[in-house]
């Protein structure tokens, strides 16, 4: 039988729960991100696809009242990224993350792509110039704009505007990559650019995908988690998900009979 | 009903011209609402160029700017626009240097770090300040900050820009900081987050991101907060003296463009007289100063760009 779960860990969740003030959203998910490989996580809108992507980098320590339990261990030193002890700065310099719609900052598009390295106290104009241009080439978007670096990023199209924040997420050479539905605010053809980008980047990172389209989770990602209503339904990998789901309710979302 | 090919959805006809013409109607009185405005702002600025013209056939341009003394109502009369127009400038400096920071300051303390309870008490306290008169300010200065400079500076005179200045710059913190703060909050959150995500702490997000994603309102809050401090008249008029005097020194007494003018108002002059026709000059002077920091400012703003 193929083996279920990865077999490199980057990231093990252990009875992850997630509560909104006293609203309990996450329940009690469990499972495993392999290193560089392309995990998904698909599920009906409001299942908590978005609240399990932000658990990986802190993001609910932004608000009062958000709650973590359980953990998530990173490899390979083993910390636990929800620990109360651990700085989430330390964990946002270790996790980037891409959102749903592209929200460049209204900088030039160099200085975009310079600010997770300024923020780490890089100044040296040599360094910030050749790792800008090494994101922007990862993000296949150097040819487009190297003349125009000094431009407002805002004058870029979505599809460049969202590569653009794949390449600021990129700057920092981050372990894992969390993008959290970066497609759809994009029309096909950006989509299809950025489908191919996360293929080609899955052999440098570990990349962690939500997607509520089911044909982009099978296109790009090696194992897929099902959620719904806040429960890990299904973790598989992605060929087996997607032609012989273990679960009942797996085969009826992927069927489309709901979501 | 088939849809029309004006794309008007299939109104009957009479119905689709009424529509026009209430939209136009509706075009015309906005179109009204913003000239009146500009046209009040052309009418001061011709009325002042008019009323001053007089003025400027009896003493020449050269003089006006470059005469050391300003003393229109003296039988040896001198009429260099200069002494006024140090006081009003040293007034305004020493108001934006205390306003300007303290004001963004706590528009970055209200809009990212303060707790909603701090700034729903912090907020309406500060625009409380904005309903006291100014001639309370105006006599807080003379009465209470100028006793307390001359502990720190004991030859400090009764009268001293200084003061006056400082209180200015207390009296427009909060129209520095409410509008600042109102452009800081409006930056949407997923910027924030961006900036956050990238490993960013607090004070680097409002800086870096937040500050420069408000600019353009920020910038709106300063200009207000500049005219204000220029156009200010009665804590210069009651603190700060009523003695033009050349002199750059926010230590000593002064009088500025606005004290002058309601000076002079106050007064009786005789209508057609120099002294009359000085006050047109030197308000046209303060409209043109005005007019100097706003398009700086526009400049600025501008060439912003290139900073970032
Ligand atoms: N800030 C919040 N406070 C309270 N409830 C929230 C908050 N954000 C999301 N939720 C709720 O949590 C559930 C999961 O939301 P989310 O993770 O955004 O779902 P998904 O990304 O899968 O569409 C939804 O029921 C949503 O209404
Ligand atoms: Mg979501």
């Amino acid at each position: 039988m193929l083996p279920s779960s990865p077999q490199v860990e980057k990231a093990r969740v252990k009875d992850l729960n997630f509560y909104y003030g006293s609203v309990h959203i996450l329940k009690n998910i469990s499972l495993t991100i392999g290193e560089k490989q392309v995990t998904a996580v698909i599920g009906p809108s409001g299942c908590g696809k978005t609240t399990y992507l932000r658990c990986f980098n802190r993001m609910h320590d932004l608000y009062p009242g958000n709650r973590y339990e359980g953990e998530v261990i990173l490899h390979p030193d083993y910390v636990n990224i929800l620990s109360p002890t651990v700085d989430p700065i330390e964990i946002r310099m270790r996790i980037s993350m891409v959102f749903q719609k592209p929200n460049p900052f209204p900088k030039s598009i160099f200085e975009n792509v310079a600010y997770g390295l300024r923020v780490r106290g890089w100044t040296d104009r040599a360094v910030l110039d050749e790792k800008v241009e090494q994101a922007l080439r990862r993000a296949v978007l150097w040819e487009e704009v190297k003349d125009r670096l000094t431009h407002p990023a805002l004058t870029l199209s979505g599809g460049q505007q969202q590569r653009l924040c794949i390449a600021r997420a990129l700057a920092t050479e981050p372990e894992i990559l969390l993008f959290d539905e970066p497609t759809s605010a994009l029309d096909p053809t950006a989509t299809a650019r950025i489908e191919e980008l996360i293929l080609d980047l899955k052999t440098q990172v570990t990349i962690i995908i939500v997607t509520h389209n089911m044909q982009q989770a099978a296109r790009v990602s090696d194992f897929t988690a099902f959620l719904y209503l806040g429960e890990l339904v299904e973790f598989n990998k992605t060929d087996k998900m997607f032609t012989a789901p273990s679960n009942r309710l797996t085969e009826d979302y992927i069927t489309g009979r709901f979501g | 009903m088939k849809p029309s090919p004006d794309g008007s959805g299939g109104c009957p006809r009479g119905a689709h011209s009424s529509r026009v013409a209430r939209e136009r109607a509706i075009e015309w009185a906005l179109l009204f609402a913003a000239l009146t405005s500009v046209a009040v702002t052309v009418g001061i600025a011709g009325v002042l160029v008019y009323e001053s013209l007089p003025f400027f056939r009896h003493v020449s341009l050269a003089e006006f700017l470059t005469d050391p003394q300003w003393t229109p109502l003296f039988s040896e009369a001198h009429y260099g626009i200069l002494p006024l127009v140090a006081g009003t400038l040293v007034t305004t400096a020493v108001a934006l240097l205390m306003a300007l920071p303290v004001g963004t300051i706590t528009a970055i303390y209200l809009s990212e770090c303060a707790t909603l309870v701090v700034r729903e008490t912090v907020k309406p306290l500060l625009e409380l300040l904005t309903a006291v008169p100014t001639v309370v300010f105006g006599y807080f200065a003379l009465l209470f900050v100028t006793p307390f400079l001359q502990l720190i500076w004991a030859d400090l005179p009764g009268f001293n820009m200084l003061s006056a200045g400082l209180v200015i710059g207390v009296m427009i913190i909060p129209y520095v900081s409410s509008l600042s703060e109102d452009a800081m909050r409006a930056v949407p959150m997923d910027i924030r987050e961006g900036s956050y995500a990238m490993g960013a702490t607090r004070m680097q997000t409002a800086l870096r991101v937040v500050v420069p994603s408000a600019l353009s309102g920020i910038a709106a809050a300063y200009a207000l907060g500049i005219s204000r401090a220029i156009g200010e008249t009665m804590v210069v008029a009651i603190a700060a003296g009523m003695q033009p005097t050349l002199t750059w020194n926010p230590l000593e007494p002064a009088e500025t463009i606005t004290a002058y003018i309601v000076q002079v108002s106050l007064g009786d002059l005789p209508h057609g007289s120099i002294g009359y026709q000085s006050i047109f000059a030197a308000g046209l002077t303060l409209l043109l100063m005005t007019l100097l920091f706003n398009v700086a400012g526009y400049l600025l703003r501008k060439g912003f760009w290139k900073a970032y």
